[in-house]
């Protein structure tokens, strides 16, 4: 049942903000205006002690509303380009990146599509995927679940999920953890035997089976699946009012 | 103690077809656009570029000057995606060794250190190794019974041989510089600039202005502030709003409206060329005086 009032924007904020659930002292990166007011409201509430940077080289106090200009925000320490690869392989950071395709393993693609000699769709480029996905926990925001983006094999193994992983060695699935997948339908993770792709929870108003027609391979689907949990009267409170009364949310997930 | 000023036209003059080049800053911020202008105006070709990507790769590209381009991404920025470089990749015009950012990192400080590689987890497992296969694994030497080895998850392990990145020349813009080559950066990341400049044979600094030697630092700005020493400089250049479009603060912000319209002229062929012969085929002063137009009074 669709909780009247909590839009689809707002559980996937949930869904985001419960993958920092018991992170501790780590540095979270958030890529994409959902996981970005997911992480603040883990800072806000139940992982007061996770480190956020201010998207240009520091470590900013508190978390801001997400519409905050420089100017507005106080810094705690700095965080070069450089001093992030310090905190990228020393392991203390959980990142959201995106993907523009993911497959059932837990690849993604940030590359691109078709072939890399001269690709199809020229994407942003492997950036630091590779690095982070055998380094921390490493989990991906999707806001356009489809068989487009959760495909079979991806084309560009940019992060890398668990089968390439096992087939690298113990250097690359020593401090490897795919953690979390959310999408605008649900939330995904690899608990399973074959560590494959199984769904987690579905966000109140999607049907299981919407979301298996949008999969582009087979999801374990568990017995019993429960819904994606409501947000507390606090949380909701801090995501309308204190982080983002702009709703920026519902631009990047139409209810 | 050497007087290195140089203008911006004899640094480009030193370059040749052929050569591998670094370009500092870091996606849309402080790239050193007067030289990357200057590169598009002259008729060098078949550049090796190795770069955090920018305008300055897609300005490169546009104007066909690069055989390939060594990155780990080309962005603008507040555009996600670079639509020169977009364009010259999905045209098959341009080669590309596509690397994580920190082995990028890693092969730049292997250069300036002199070691053939360095090693990183950074790579494993992903396609960056089977998309350049003449990337190697090095396994490491410390065995479980090495009394250096306190992990036994870490003997014997495989880990990804990150080779040095060797660059014949590497240009990098910032604030304030002294003419003995000593670099100052007041906006708030100094990037790698320092790492390409030590992984070049020829190394070129260019500023916003010239200040007089040992007064980089003062009461706002710590010594820490110029990591840039003149070991690392064989000429310096004043070029004022040399990072333009790119960001440069403090002295100035990315000029957004301008980067919309360099992006956008790369839509059509008739677009680009307007936009070329306007703000890239120009010498610089004639750039600079076009954008204080756009700007206004």
């Amino acid at each position: 049942m669709s909780e009247p009032g909590v839009t689809r924007a707002e559980f996937c904020v949930i869904a985001c903000a419960d993958a920092w659930r018991d992170a501790g002292e780590v540095m979270a990166s958030p890529f994409g205006t959902i996981p970005a007011l997911g992480a603040r409201l883990a800072k806000l509430t139940f992982a007061p002690d996770l480190v956020l940077t201010d998207g240009e080289a520091a470590l900013m106090v508190g978390a801001p509303p997400i519409a905050t200009g420089p100017d507005g925000l106080m810094r705690e320490a700095a965080m070069t380009y450089r001093t992030v690869f310090d905190v990228v392989w020393s392991g203390r950071r959980h990142i959201m990146m995106m993907a523009s395709q993911i497959d059932r393993t837990g690849n993604q693609n940030i590359s691109a599509v078709g072939p890399h000699d001269q690709p199809k769709v020229q994407l942003v480029g492997v950036r630091g995927a590779p690095g982070n996905s055998v380094n921390h926990p490493t989990s991906y925001w999707v806001p356009d679940h489809s068989v487009r983006t959760f495909v079979e094999h991806v084309d560009v193994v940019c992060g890398v999920g668990y089968a390439r992983a096992a087939a690298a060695g113990p250097a690359a699935t020593r401090y490897h953890d795919v953690r979390r997948v959310v999408s605008n339908l649900g939330v995904f993770d690899f608990e399973t035997a074959d560590r494959t792709m199984r769904l987690r929870s579905y966000h109140p108003g999607v049907r299981v089976e919407d979301i298996v027609a949008a999969t582009g391979f087979t999801l374990t689907i568990p017995e019993t699946v429960d819904e994606t949990r409501l947000p507390t009267p606090e949380e909701l409170d801090t995501i309308r009012v204190v982080l983002d009364p702009g709703s920026r949310r519902d631009r990047e997930v139409k209810s | 103690m050497a007087d290195k000023r140089v203008g911006v036209d004899d640094m480009v003059s030193e370059l040749r077809s052929g050569m591998t080049i670094g370009i500092g800053g870091w996606g849309s911020r402080r790239k050193p656009m007067a030289v990357v202008r200057a590169i598009c105006r002259s008729d060098l070709t078949d550049l090796t570029v190795v770069a955090y990507g920018g305008p300055d790769v897609g300005l490169l590209c546009a104007t066909g000057k690069v055989r390939k381009v060594v990155c780990g991404f080309v962005t603008l920025d507040s555009i996600a995606l670079d639509p020169h470089w977009r364009a010259a990749r999905q045209h098959g015009e341009v080669e590309v060794m596509e690397v994580d950012e920190g082995m990028f990192f890693l092969g730049l400080q292997a250069a300036a250190w002199r070691v053939p590689f360095l090693p990183t987890r950074a790579g494993l497992g992903s396609d960056v190794l089977s998309l350049n296969p003449e990337l190697r694994l090095v396994r490491s030497p410390y065995d479980a019974a090495s009394p250096f080895c306190r992990d036994a998850g870490d003997a014997d392990v495989d880990l990804v041989a990150m080779p040095a990145l060797h660059l014949d020349a590497a240009v990098v813009h910032v604030n304030r510089a002294d003419t003995a080559g000593n670099g100052q950066v007041l906006s708030p990341d100094a990037f790698f600039d320092a790492l390409f400049l030590g992984a070049a044979e020829r190394r070129f600094v260019t500023t916003e202005r010239f200040v007089e030697n040992g007064h980089l630092a003062d009461e706002t700005h710590p010594l820490s502030s110029v990591p840039i020493h003149r070991m690392l400089t064989d000429a310096v250049a004043e070029a004022r709003g040399g990072a333009h479009f790119t960001a440069n603060p403090p002295d100035y912000g990315r000029d957004e409206t301008f980067q919309k319209e360099y992006a956008a002229a790369a839509g059509d062929p008739a677009d680009w060329e307007r936009f070329a012969q306007r703000y890239v085929l120009v010498p610089e002063e004639e750039y600079q005086a076009r954008v204080r137009e756009r700007q206004g009074p």
